[in-house]
């Protein structure tokens, strides 16, 4: 039985695999009845609109169907329900589970207790394998991966999509600058781990001192509750927001990411340039989950 | 039995046993891990005999456990060789050693260590114990990948 719990599940071949076989599905290469009579159970114990839906919309694709509780308060987690026995009974209900949950190693422990494949959408500030296969896709769109400069930039301590997608670039060679406020830093053991991977970090203090360098800005959110106050929030947030006065330095084919939903980090005058690739990383959700989901559900 | 007798050269109380488990080699001042370890504190009915900073030829001061009636088994001394990973183990039948083995550091341990990590699902009500896969930088929690580098014996449940 095969689960998709941790990019760190793939080696380099088994991510190229399936981005190829995303392009393949993304050119309606693909049969609609693939996943014919199948059902995907969709626990999510945390709000999501992007990855819930996506997919939701990848298993409809392939012309299965899902199964999914309407919030943590309608199911039985809510009377004290551990979620190993969730799993457990899930499992007799579907033939694929994909979880979202706040606590670190959720979809690890699901996969332990399940019969029928777990794909993890998120676990806590753990991973999130199937954002880092759409942004890793959506890179690839425009450029080849290896040996990319890439900035991330905002929440890097506690981001997931950061973290994962770092640890998915370190086997493509790629050199990572990171700028984000302080006490909001990649956590020390993570670039330890991919320092010694042979991957070349950079720390800088402002856009500004690298937009002329780097292929990619991978943006994210730097959430208002990190700071005491409001008046801190905003004055931290205004010095990483991507702006296109910013990107007139920039390569002509850098590309901007983000796993959205945004709130100040992007100006929404960036929204109408070339850069801008935040929407279509939205979509590729779409055809990497169904690469995903056949390659477990097949 | 020559290195647990040059305890007893000493005057400490730590005597012969007739069947049972010495460990021997302990790290200095690691002797009371080790019994937390092998989860033998309070509940075992037999004797239990515990050696600290004794003399030693080769590592200048060392720790003994002996433990009457009781073979220790592979898997429970190899968790020693987290904090002590000199020690020897010898099991000892009619007054002689009848075997004498190393420990060796475990790839896999369960149910040993608690995460520190306040976010991992092992530190809830769910029905698991905590797992650790054992790298050469630290115990790495299969579940939320926090890595222990330092001061492993602190976390031992």
């Amino acid at each position: 039985m095969h689960h998709i719990i941790s990019i760190g599940d793939f080696d380099r071949n088994g991510i190229d695999r399936l981005l190829d076989h995303a392009g393949q599905i993304d050119r309606k290469k693909y049969d609609s009845n693939a996943l014919g009579g199948k059902i995907l159970a969709v626990l999510f114990f945390e709000p999501s609109t992007r990855t819930r839906l996506s997919f939701e919309s990848a298993i409809a694709r392939l012309g299965g169907t899902s199964l999914s509780v309407g919030s943590v308060e309608a199911c039985s987690m809510a009377k004290g329900e551990t979620l190993a026995d969730t799993v457990r009974v899930v499992s007799g209900y579907a033939d694929a589970i994909v979880i979202r949950h706040p606590k670190e190693g959720a979809a690890r422990l699901a996969a332990e207790f399940s019969t029928v494949p777990v794909i993890n959408a998120g676990d806590g500030a753990g991973q999130h394998p199937s954002q880092t296969l759409l942004d890793l896709y959506t890179i690839r769109q425009s450029m080849p991966i290896d040996n990319i400069d890439i900035a991330l930039i905002g929440d890097l301590r506690y981001g997931r999509t950061a973290h994962s997608l770092a640890s998915a670039l370190s086997l493509y060679n790629a050199r990572l600058h990171t700028i984000s406020p302080k006490g909001l830093e990649l956590p020390a053991t993570l670039s330890e781990q991919l320092t010694e991977k042979g991957m070349e970090i950079i720390e800088h203090d402002s856009i500004s001192d690298i937009i002329r360098e780097v292929d990619v800005l991978y943006v994210t959110r730097i959430q208002r509750e990190r700071f005491p106050d409001s008046a801190s929030y905003f004055n931290v947030a205004s010095s990483y927001r991507i702006t296109p006065e910013l990107l007139a330095d920039a390569k002509k084919h850098l590309i901007v990411l983000h796993p959205l939903p945004r709130v100040d980090e992007i100006d929404p005058r960036v929204d109408s340039l070339p850069h801008a690739r935040y929407f279509e990383q939205s979509r590729n959700g779409v055809p990497v989950r169904m690469a995903m989901l056949m390659q477990v559900m097949q | 039995m020559k290195n647990s007798e040059s305890a007893e050269n000493e005057g400490l109380l730590v005597r012969r046993i007739k069947n049972g488990t010495v460990i021997d080699h302990i790290d200095s001042g690691e002797a009371l891990n080790v019994v937390k370890i092998l989860g033998i504190t309070g509940t075992t009915q037999e004797a239990l005999s515990i050696a600290t900073n004794v003399q030693s030829r080769n590592m200048g001061k060392k720790d003994i456990v002996k433990l009457t009636n009781r073979e220790l088994s592979k898997e429970e001394v190899d968790r020693i060789a987290l904090i002590s990973p000199r020690a020897t183990i010898n099991i000892i039948r009619n007054y002689k050693v009848f075997e004498k083995k190393g420990v060796e550091i475990p790839t896999l341990i369960e149910g040993l260590v608690r995460c520190p990590n306040p976010g991992c699902i092992s530190n809830t009500h769910e029905p698991i114990r905590s797992k650790f896969r054992v790298l050469p930088n630290g115990l790495h929690c299969i579940y939320c990948d926090w890595v222990i580098t330092r001061d492993i014996t602190s976390h031992i449940i």
